[in-house]
C-alpha cells in the first residue's frame, strides 16, 4: 500500500515533468498550424524542416556554440581544477567563490553585465560575443563535475610517476588524467547541455541577424511558432535520449566499480 | 600537487575578472551614475516607484510561493529515489536533465497548449465532468511555469544529500527508540539542510528573475521585476535604469549566496 502510494506520487511527478515534452511531440504531427487544434496527422513538417534555411541555420550556430564552448570550458575548468589543489586554502576559497557567482547570479544579471562589458570593449556583437558568454556560464559546470574526483585522486600516484622518470606532463596524462576523465566527460556534457538550452544570457549578447534556436522561437512567440519548430525538437530531443541510452546501456556489461558512468 | 602548478590557475583567473568581475562592475559603474557620467542613486530608489514597487512585489511573491512548492513536492520526491536501493545515481540525474534537451521555451510554450480554455488539461477535466480551469495568462499560470521549469534543481540537491545519509545512523534512531516522525524531524532534515538551502537557492533566484515565464505564460499585461529591467535594456534604452534595479536585484542574490555560503560549506548540497 505503501508502495503504491510513492510509485503514483513518482510517476505523477513525472508526467508533469514529462507532459509538456509529449505535447510538443504530438503538435509535430499536427496537420493543423495553429497549437490549439488538432487537424490530423502528418508528417509535412519534418520534410519541411529541411527545407527552412532560417531554422537550419539557427541550429547550425546553437550546435557549434554548443561544441566550442563546452570544449573549451572544459580545458580552463579542467586546468583550473588542477590549479586549485595546489592553491593555499585561503586563496582557493575565493577562487571557488568566484566560480560560484555565474551559478548563484540570475542568468539576466549576468547577461545585461557582459552585454556592457562588451559593448565598452566595442566588440561587435555575433556569435563571438554569444562564445565568450557561453564559455564563462559553463567553466563552473565543469569545475562543479571535475573538482570532486580531484579530491578524491591519491597525490601519491602523481608522485610516484615523477620519482619514476615521467616528465609532469607525462605523468599528468598518465597518472591523473584517466581518473579524471568521468568527471571531465560529465562537465563536457553538462556544459553543452546548459549552452543549449540557454536563452536568456544569449538573448543580451547576440547580435541582430545572429540566432540560435532559443532567441528564434522567442522571435516567434508572437506570430505563432512554425511546426517545423516542433518537428526538430522532438527530433533533437529522441537523437539525445537513444544516444543517452545507448551510452547507459553500454557499460552496464563490463562495470567497474572505480569508473562510474559519467552523467 | 607541488607549487610549481600555480600558474596554471592565470587563465581561469584572468577569465573570470575580465568575464565575471568587470562586467559586474559596469553593473555598478552603470547602476550608480546618470547619463552625463555624475554620481546619482537615482536609478536605485527608483525602485520605490509605484510601477516597479509593484513588479518587485508580485516577483517576490511569486517566487517565494513557487519555492515553496518546489520544495514540497520535491522533498517526498527526493525521498524516495533515495531509498530506492538500485545504484542508479547518474540515471536519477538524467531523467531531470533530459527534459533540457528539449528547448526550454518550447516546453513552457506547450504549458499553453495544455491550459487553454479548450486545451488538453480543460478537455480532460470535461470529459471527468469536473469543473475546468481558466488559469493561462494569470499569476497562477506564472507559478506553474517556475514550478515545472525549476523543480529540477530542487530535487537534484535534495536527492543528492539524502542518498549519502548513512543508513546506520538511521538505524541507531530506531534501535534508540525514536518513531519513524521523530527521526525524520531529528536525524533526516537536520542531515539534509545543506541540500535544502542549495535547492532553495537554485530556485529561488531564477523565479525572482524571470522574465521569460511572465511573458509566455502571463499574458503581456502581469510585469515582474525581470520585465522591467529587460524592457529597459532591449526597448527603452535606458541602462542606467536598468543597471540600478540589477543592483537592487543582486542584493536578494547576494543574501541568498550568504545563506548557502554559511550553511552550505562543503558545497554538499551541490547538483551534481
Amino acid at each position: 500500500m505503501k508502495n503504491t502510494a510513492k510509485h503514483i506520487y513518482t510517476a505523477l511527478i513525472f508526467l508533469f515533468l514529462y507532459a509538456p515534452i509529449a505535447t510538443l511531440m504530438v503538435l509535430s504531427f499536427n496537420a493543423s498550424k495553429t497549437r490549439s487544434k488538432w487537424g490530423g496527422f502528418t508528417i509535412n513538417w519534418y520534410s519541411r524542416l529541411f527545407q527552412n534555411e532560417e531554422i537550419l541555420e539557427a541550429l547550425g550556430n546553437t550546435l557549434l556554440i554548443a561544441v566550442v564552448s563546452a570544449f573549451v570550458a572544459t580545458i580552463i575548468g579542467t586546468i583550473a581544477c588542477v590549479a586549485m589543489t595546489g592553491m593555499k586554502k585561503r586563496s582557493r576559497t575565493i577562487l571557488m567563490g568566484i566560480t560560484n557567482i555565474p551559478m548563484l547570479n540570475a542568468e539576466i544579471v549576468t547577461g545585461i553585465s557582459l552585454m556592457l562589458l562588451f559593448i565598452s570593449m566595442g566588440l561587435r556583437f555575433g556569435l563571438g560575443t554569444i562564445l565568450l558568454s557561453h564559455i564563462t556560464f559553463n567553466i563552473p559546470y565543469v569545475i562543479l563535475s571535475v573538482m570532486p574526483r580531484m579530491k578524491q585522486l591519491n597525490p601519491s600516484t602523481y608522485e610516484a610517476a615523477l620519482d619514476l622518470g615521467a616528465s609532469h606532463v607525462t605523468a599528468f596524462f598518465k597518472v591523473v588524467f584517466p581518473d579524471l576523465l568521468p568527471g571531465v566527460l560529465s562537465g563536457f556534457l553538462m556544459a553543452f547541455t546548459m549552452s543549449l538550452d540557454d536563452f536568456i544570457i544569449t538573448h543580451f549578447t547576440k547580435g541582430a541577424g545572429v540566432d540560435t534556436l532559443s532567441t528564434k522561437i522567442y522571435t516567434e512567440v508572437k506570430k505563432g511558432i512554425k511546426p517545423e519548430m516542433y518537428a526538430l525538437s522532438t527530433l533533437i530531443f529522441i537523437t539525445v535520449l537513444i544516444l543517452l541510452l545507448l551510452v547507459n546501456m553500454a557499460p552496464a556489461k563490463n562495470k567497474t566499480p572505480k569508473n562510474p558512468k559519467p552523467l | 600537487m607541488t607549487s610549481k602548478n600555480k600558474w596554471l590557475s592565470s587563465p581561469y583567473i584572468l577569465w573570470s575578472v575580465m568575464f565575471i568581475i568587470i562586467p559586474l562592475g559596469m553593473i555598478f559603474y552603470y547602476g550608480l551614475t546618470d547619463k552625463t557620467g555624475a554620481f546619482t542613486l537615482e536609478n536605485i530608489t527608483a525602485i520605490a516607484t509605484a510601477e516597479h514597487a509593484k513588479a518587485l512585489w508580485l516577483s517576490l511573491l511569486l517566487s517565494i510561493i513557487s519555492t515553496v512548492i518546489c520544495f514540497l513536492l520535491a522533498y517526498p520526491l527526493a525521498m524516495i529515489l533515495s531509498n530506492m536501493k538500485v545504484n542508479q545515481h547518474s540515471f536519477i540525474i538524467l531523467i531531470f536533465i533530459l527534459p533540457m534537451w528539449m528547448n526550454f521555451l518550447l516546453r513552457t510554450l506547450a504549458w499553453q497548449t495544455l491550459l487553454e480554455k479548450n486545451g488538453v488539461i480543460n478537455s480532460i477535466l470535461n470529459f471527468l465532468h469536473l469543473p475546468g480551469m481558466n488559469i493561462i495568462n494569470t499569476p497562477y499560470a506564472i507559478i506553474l511555469g517556475m514550478v515545472y521549469n525549476f523543480l529540477p534543481f530542487m530535487v537534484l540537491p535534495l536527492y543528492n544529500v539524502l542518498s549519502k545519509i548513512d543508513e546506520n545512523v538511521l538505524d541507531a534512531s530506531r534501535d534508540l527508540g525514536a518513531g519513524s516522525v521523530h527521526t525524520f524531524f531529528r536525524i533526516i532534515l537536520p542531515l539534509s539542510i545543506p541540500g535544502i538551502i542549495s535547492g532553495i537557492t537554485m530556485v529561488f533566484v531564477p523565479a525572482l528573475t524571470t522574465f521569460v515565464i511572465s511573458t509566455l505564460l502571463g499574458g503581456s499585461k502581469i510585469l515582474l521585476i525581470g520585465n522591467v529591467i529587460e524592457q529597459e535594456f532591449t526597448q527603452a534604452s535606458n541602462w542606467h535604469l536598468g543597471s540600478g534595479l540589477s543592483i537592487v536585484l543582486m542584493i536578494f542574490i547576494i543574501l541568498n549566496m550568504i545563506a548557502s555560503a554559511i550553511f552550505d560549506k562543503e558545497g554538499e548540497g551541490s547538483m551534481l
